[in-house]
């Protein structure tokens, strides 16, 4: 029989010594002993010294102590607005824009500066999920490498009319050459409008729009079949099988807030009748999507269009598909089209490749299912891609034509992005006027004659029409904090306007509503939508023909193959100056502050790299020297089970210019020179790459190696739909053997399990559930978390020392099967994430071992962490066992207020976050801790006791949830895309925490070690996959993991009698 | 040093107020019957509620003195419709109105529509008596200053307690010399040889007990003053106005909230930014009815100049009574500093837990620039917690925390303190 084995890293997998020593060290440091063996005397600091020392500082202290307090001054507004009051929050609807991203959002504003974005639950489209890079764009508004100023010839321009006389005067002598406008994806009515008539002033301009990360197969093959080249609505949640061919739906492809919040409605689990929609991934290397598949397999880049043509013939679609050699592959396709089947038209297809061949043989899959009309909507059009590859490479033609006169640059960066940006450069050159509307010194810009920086999102007004019929508008949070001016103004300024942006923005929509009184609610909401009814579309057919023999032309030429993805947190690369996104684990790799070449375990055999014994252990990473073409790589390696055998996948956005920002410069290397135009698309994959091993190694920061449970077992459970439908109590049985062993007498496991007595909760009690079969990883809540409550960055150095401070990390568990031989088979694995943070146990271990009582149990079951009362012991930190504490190793914050403290200790990616303007964005609500104390995981207490507050003011009972009112949500909560988060008062039996627990989800509930009866006040729901394997630990298994790690061999005898 | 300026001017106040009230009295009695009165009373009310933004009676604010307005109008009817309802009198083209409308630079007058005629008959009722129905109406709120008395008592009684326990040590000093001495005398007397007599000052016995008396109020000086380190009880900067508390809050019964409105709905409870200030000082430009205002030195305060300062802050010409655009902030300097590790929430004592601005910042109606009340330390902050009561019945929140209520209904609980409900636990202060 197979069995499944969940595993974090190799060394786990296979147990080695390394791995062993590291779980038993979990701050990676030894301590500093004397190097020479003669005695403390002759030591560097001998017992003497360290008296002085002491007595120094002590003097120093009480001197320092006793001088004059300095004088505060309290300064009030000479005139204050009406609506600020000092200290409590404003909140402004608001959008997102990024690459034609646009997310509808509501910025918190204290004091007059925002400090927090949270989805905006009104839009109906996104229901208030958010993104990481959501999260993390109001960091990027107080951006040090933000440009201050218009910049003139490389020099600061004095004024605006200045610069708007000196780009008239250059405009005026492009001698009928033409003006390009280059900007990223448009999704916005207004500045539609402004553009035309901006062009129209122009006789021979022209608007380009570009996607770094282009759409356009999808859009090409739409004109196609459908006669519009554009993106229909896709429903995952009314989707039964979803199979996605290369599409990271969930991570980074079209609409992914979207796409996440309609997946999760189909995968949660209701007890009663225990139904969820399959999900099948077809894919070359792992990617978030693939990572929550229910099944999932792998081919090479090449073979896409193989694939999707065999999913074509065996749906029933009159097509000669090509034959493929892999029987995996094979048998999955088969399995993809009988669950395709099944579901008939509750069932979509999509695919991530940028061909449009092979997106053209997707439209027919889905026509053939009757998707269209079902779970494909064709009357709202998905606006946020629509670049089109061939104009933009016929511009860069036309550059270095010299036909160009004048080119403006509006939220892109070809120098960089662009797959041959020598030749844009070189173009660039010839262009007479150029203009950068870009908001820092990036690639492009540095290289552009004019620059008027652009204001950032938050201190704009706008529009976005993100979808067709769903407006979301954008209003400034912020007065601008440099000398920026919105581009929409200067194309209106030099189309001969007088008007701003802003108000021929406020003009326009005070038209369209027709008064001021809809008009002020639609900007209030932030969002205004006209959903119509949907349609399937009408459908071409012939435009099948010519894709067919087009993909069977392709065959794989050479053995190995290379993409390039874009990852979660960095996307194409805009916000590689964003030390949270930097810092924020990949969801796969775990890694931080880099990109690698990712490979397969059987590519790292291959190249004789051991990853089985010393490998995450060690942060020295061999390296590879990658060929692909002209080009060449020196990457380091990062192996990951379920990457396809032969291909090699390196992250897109790394490698930026000195200029673009401290965090930004240095970090990995830029993939975009990998990417190539096939005549009609831009391509993200290249086949017949070589490589070889190279002597060098590379350090790279890897989180998942951190805090381990010690060898602690089950701390993730998974089961398959189909056994938990047979055996519904299959947990709740496991879970009951406890009471049995230790609550004979009372069945209370939680009271009589322990000689402690427990805290009484005589209000509310906080209580956290986390759905893992919601859960995607997509690390939204890491940054939520990161920016509510003042989180440090530590910067790479100290990642690599275990020394990160998130209080909510997501453990990625690989879960394999191993075959009666006791190997392991790596390409079939599913992943499980599992956020884990401080689980505020009733019982807390590390409660009692604090000397000074730092941290203690409060009434409302909270764990607390006193930050000044802590000495630093980390006592608390050793004893907890689910390692969530996290230790001040340094003055990360510049809460000291001694900067020695900082000098040569932290990177200076660390201290651009120390920067005056960068720590606006720090919430007032939370303490900086300083070096030397242990931080965790508060339950965002600051808003409990606001939510707290805010119900006694208004003299009610506080709501947490029941009847969907909600004084109180934690900040990962809020950011949750998928509402895998709940929390609420578990004391209120109609809170949904309750609810939860005691009702609706009895059978999935478990909690992390519940054994060790520290009692947490975090439940877990147990993750469920759609698939006819057996999932989870087989009985056998339990043996061999309890005896090869050491675990506690009791547990798994209980284990046993349960099955 | 604080304390003895507000004895002596709780000492004035006592003094001036017996005078007051007898001058009242004796208007009152002798002018006005009981009706009249009650009516003058409503018409304060009136007045000050709706006509005191704009209007004083015997000086022109926004709008004109108000003495006399009777007599300007000739017709009593068309006065009553112009308070409900100016803009139809102007209309109308009644002569006054017209007159008066282009005096004030076409400024409107708000409507008061729901001012009856009897309102209005009361409120020009109290403009006619204005003077001295305000003059009693200020001693009937006048604060009482029995606390201030108390606190004098107490520090007096310290004292008391002090030199008693000196004369009875001295007595007691006296009393063991006298006993040595009669000791030697009868020793001598009896013969018996006693030991060479030592000066009490080399005196083993004393030496140790004053040793130890030294330690002991040593050690707690010391560690009073450690614990004191950075706290800053009676801190009392310079501000740079003169702004007396005594005169808003104490003589003229300013609300805290109406300038302090954060302390409601926010963490802080704000100093009021300069347009809160011209709210009144549009019309109040001197300061000559009330008391000599003296710093802590003892120098005087020149009120009428504090006011101009105001102004130069503000930007406003009182001349011209026209802003000018070139006002500042006022950087005041802050007396409450709390660590950065405190949180510490103003609507939540006051709002929720119905706190007065004095349990912690002591009787600010009375201090002429503000001190530092209390020393602010946690142990002060606790002790608070540990014996305020809950608004546990009153405020619907606390419904969630059953087993007290039952408890209380049982009897077995007596009251909810802070405490009870968790507000001595760490993270209620420190997150």
């Amino acid at each position: 029989m197979k069995q499944k084995k969940y595993w974090q890293s190799f060394g786990e997998l296979k147990n080695s010594d390394s791995y062993q020593d590291g779980v038993q060290d979990e701050f990676g440091e030894d301590l500093v002993v004397p190097e020479s063996g003669n005695g403390l005397m002759d030591a560097k600091s001998p017992r003497r010294d360290f008296l002085k020392y002491l007595g120094f500082s002590t003097a120093a202290a009480a001197a320092a102590a006793g001088c004059e307090m300095p004088i505060k001054k309290s300064i009030p507004y000479l005139n204050k607005p009406d609506t600020i009051i000092p200290g409590v929050p404003n909140y402004y609807a608001t959008t997102f824009m990024q690459d034609g991203d646009a997310i509808p959002v509501v910025a918190k504003v204290r004091d007059g500066r925002p400090i927090k974005i949270e989805g905006n639950e009104l839009s109906s489209v996104t229901k208030g999920g958010t993104s990481a890079r959501v999260q993390a764009s109001v960091l990027g508004l107080y951006d040090t490498a933000r440009l201050r100023y218009p910049i003139a010839n490389g020099k600061e321009a004095s004024t605006f009319e200045a610069f708007d006389k000196m780009v008239a005067d250059g405009l005026a002598g492009i001698g009928g050459k033409s003006v390009v406008l280059l900007t990223e994806t448009i999704n916005s009515i207004t500045t539609k409008n402004i553009i035309a008539s901006f062009l129209a002033k122009y006789p021979g301009s022209r608007h380009v729009q570009y996607d770094a990360i282009s759409a356009n197969g999808i859009l090409n093959a739409n004109a196609l079949s459908f006669g519009k080249r554009a993106i229909p609505s896709y429903q995952f949640d009314k989707a039964k099988t979803i199979v996605s061919l290369g599409a990271d739906f969930l991570g980074t492809w079209l609409s992914p807030v979207e796409y996440a919040r309609q997946y999760a409605v189909g995968r949660k689990i209701n007890q009663q009748n225990p139904e969820m929609s399959k999900h099948i991934s077809f894919e070359s290397m792992l990617s978030l999507s693939g990572a929550n598949a229910d099944d999932r397999y792998v081919h090479l880049p090449s073979e896409e269009g193989a694939v999707a043509l065999n999913l074509y013939a065996a749906l029933g679609g009159a097509v000669a598909a090509p034959s493929i050699a892999d029987e995996r592959l094979k048998k999955g396709i088969k399995s993809a089209a009988e669950a395709l089947k099944a579901s008939g038209s509750a069932s979509l297809v999509i695919s991530g490749s940028n061909n449009a061949d092979v997106q053209l043989v997707v439209n027919a899959i889905n026509q053939l299912l009757g998707a269209y009309g079902n779970t494909i909507d064709w009357s709202t059009t998905l606006n946020t891609r629509q670049g089109d590859d061939a104009a933009m490479v016929q511009l860069v033609q036309d550059m270095n034509d010299g036909k160009v006169g004048a080119l403006m640059v509006h939220g892109v960066n070809p120098a960089y992005d662009y797959f041959d940006a020598k030749k844009f450069e070189s173009g660039l050159k010839k262009v007479g006027v150029s203009v950068s509307f870009n908001d820092r010194e990036d690639e492009t810009t540095s290289l552009c004659k004019f620059v008027l920086p652009n204001h950032h999102y938050l201190e704009s007004w706008g529009d976005a029409e993100m979808k067709s019929g769903y407006l979301s508008f954008i209003q400034p949070t912020i007065a601008p904090l440099f000398k920026t001016r919105a581009y929409q103004s200067s194309l209106l300024k030099w189309s001969g306007e007088t008007t701003t942006y802003g108000d021929y923005f406020k003009q326009y929509w005070l038209n369209q509503f027709g008064s001021q009184t809809a008009w002020d609610k639609a900007l209030q909401d932030g969002v205004v939508e006209t959903p119509v009814a949907q349609s399937a579309g009408s459908y071409i057919s012939a435009s099948l023909a010519a894709a067919v023999p087009s993909l069977t032309a392709i065959k794989p030429s050479g053995k190995t193959e290379l993409v390039v993805y874009t990852k979660v947190s960095m996307g194409a690369g805009k916000d590689a100056n964003n030390p949270w996104l930097q810092e924020m684990p990949d969801p796969i790799t775990k890694a931080t502050w880099d990109n690698y070449a990712i490979i397969s375990y059987a590519m790292a055999k291959e190249l004789g790299i051991t990853v089985d014994d010393n490998y995450e252990v060690e942060v020295d990473k061999p390296v590879i020297k990658i060929k692909a073409g002209a080009l060449e790589y020196i990457l380091p390696v990062l192996v990951i089970p379920g990457v396809h055998k032969n291909v090699i996948a390196v992250a897109l956005g790394y490698g930026r210019s000195e200029k673009t920002g401290r965090a930004a410069a240095n970090v990995g290397q830029n993939a975009f020179p990998l990417v190539s135009f096939d005549g009609k698309s831009f391509s993200y994959s290249v086949s017949n790459v070589s490589f070889e091993k190279s002597k060098e190694t590379y350090k790279i920061a890897y989180t998942q190696s951190h805090n381990q449970y010690e060898g602690r077992a089950e701390v993730v459970r998974e089961y398959s739909l189909n056994e938990f439908k047979k055996n519904p109590t299959i947990l709740a049985d496991v879970r009951h053997e406890l009471v049995e062993d230790y609550a004979k007498n009372t069945n209370d496991y939680a009271a009589e399990g322990t000689l402690y007595p427990s805290h009484p909760y005589p209000g509310p009690k906080w209580g956290m559930s986390i759905d893992l079969n919601s859960c995607i990883g997509c690390g939204a809540c890491t940054v939520a978390c990161t920016s509510e409550n003042n989180v440090a960055v530590v910067g790479k150095k100290e990642v690599m020392r275990s020394h990160e401070m998130h209080w909510l990390r997501i453990d990625r568990y690989f879960a394999t099967y191993r075959d009666d031989s006791g190997s392991d088979n790596l390409d079939d694995l599913n992943v499980v994430f599992m956020p884990m943070l401080c689980q505020h146990c009733d019982n807390a271990p590390c409660e009692n071992v604090c000397p000074v009582n730092a941290t203690n149990h409060s009434s409302e079951g909270l764990n607390q962490m006193t930050y000044n009362r802590c000495i630093g012991t980390r006592y608390c930190a050793n004893n907890c066992p689910y390692k969530v504490r996290r230790f001040n190793w340094a003055d990360y914050m510049g809460a000291d207020s001694f900067g020695d403290n900082q000098r040569e200790v932290l990177e200076d990616s660390v201290m651009m976050m120390n920067d005056d303007l960068t720590r606006m964005v720090l919430n007032p609500d939370v303490t900086v801790r300083s070096r030397g104390v242990i931080e965790k995981c508060s339950f965002c207490v600051q808003r409990l006791q606001e939510g707290k507050l805010k119900a006694k003011k208004e003299n009610r009972p506080l709501e947490t949830g029941a009847d969907g009112k909600w004084d109180i949500k934690t900040a990962c909560q809020q950011a949750c895309p998928t509402n895998a988060i709940v929390f609420g008062n578990a004391n209120d039996k109609n809170s949904p925490v309750s609810k939860i627990r005691n009702e609706e989800q009895t059978n999935r509930l478990f909690y992390v070690l519940e054994q060790i009866h520290v009692l947490p006040n975090v439940n877990y729901l147990a993750k469920i996959r759609n698939t006819y394997r057996h999932v989870g630990v087989a009985e056998e298994a339990h043996h061999e993991a309890g005896e090869a790690v050491g675990g506690d061999h009791k547990e798994v005898k209980k284990e046993e009698a349960a099955h | 040093m604080y304390s003895t300026s507000t004895q002596s001017t709780a000492g004035m106040n006592k003094k001036r107020k017996i005078l007051q009230k007898l001058q009242s009295v004796l208007i009152f009695v002798a002018f006005f019957s009981i009706a009249q009165m009650a009516q003058a009373q409503d018409g304060k009310a009136l007045f000050n509620a709706k006509c005191a933004s704009c209007h004083a009676i015997d000086k022109q604010l926004v709008g004109p003195a108000l003495k006399g307005v009777e007599d300007r109008w000739d017709d009593k009817k068309m006065l009553y419709e112009w308070v409900r309802n100016s803009a139809a009198v102007i209309k109308k083209g009644y002569p006054r109105a017209v007159a008066v409308y282009n005096e004030y630079n076409k400024v409107q007058m708000t409507a008061f529509p729901e001012l009856k005629d009897q309102d209005i008959d009361a409120i020009l009722d109290y403009i006619n008596t204005g003077g001295a129905a305000k003059v009693a109406a200020g001693v009937t709120a006048a604060p009482t200053d029995g606390s201030a008395a108390g606190g004098a008592e107490e520090s007096d009684s310290n004292l008391l307690y002090g030199i008693l326990t000196l004369i009875l040590a001295v007595i007691a000093l006296i009393l063991l010399q006298v006993n040595s001495n009669l000791r030697k005398i009868t020793d001598q007397a009896e013969g018996v040889r006693s030991a060479e007599p030592i000066p009490f000052y080399r005196n083993k016995a004393y030496i140790a007990i004053l040793a130890i008396i030294f330690f002991l109020v040593g050690g707690y000086v010391t560690f009073q003053s450690a614990q004191g380190l950075g706290r800053s009880k009676n801190y009392q900067p310079e501000q740079p106005i003169y702004y007396s508390h005594t005169v808003h809050a104490g003589i003229n019964q300013i609300n805290c909230l109406y300038c302090h409105g954060g302390a409601q709905e926010s963490k802080h409870a704000n100093i009021p930014s300069v347009n809160v200030c011209m709210n009144c000082h549009m019309g109040i430009n001197e300061y000559v009815k009330g008391p000599q205002l003296l710093r802590e030195d003892g120098s005087k305060v020149d009120g009428t100049a504090e006011i101009q300062k105001l102004y130069q802050y503000a930007g406003w010409d009182p001349d011209a009574k026209k802003y000018t655009g070139k006002g500042k902030a006022i950087e005041w300097i802050r007396i409450h500093n709390l660590p950065d590790h405190v949180y510490f929430n103003h609507s939540q004592h006051v709002t929720a837990g119905k706190q007065n601005c004095q349990t912690c910042h002591g009787e600010i109606q009375k201090m002429g620039e503000v001190y530092q009340y209390s020393d602010l330390s946690m142990g002060w902050c606790i002790n608070c917690h540990r014996e305020s009561k809950v608004q546990f019945t009153e405020n619907k929140f606390y419904s969630i925390y059953e087993k007290f209520h039952e408890d209380l209904k049982k009897g077995t609980l007596d009251s909810v303190t802070v405490e009870k409900i968790g507000g001595t636990e760490c993270q209620k202060c420190h997150y």
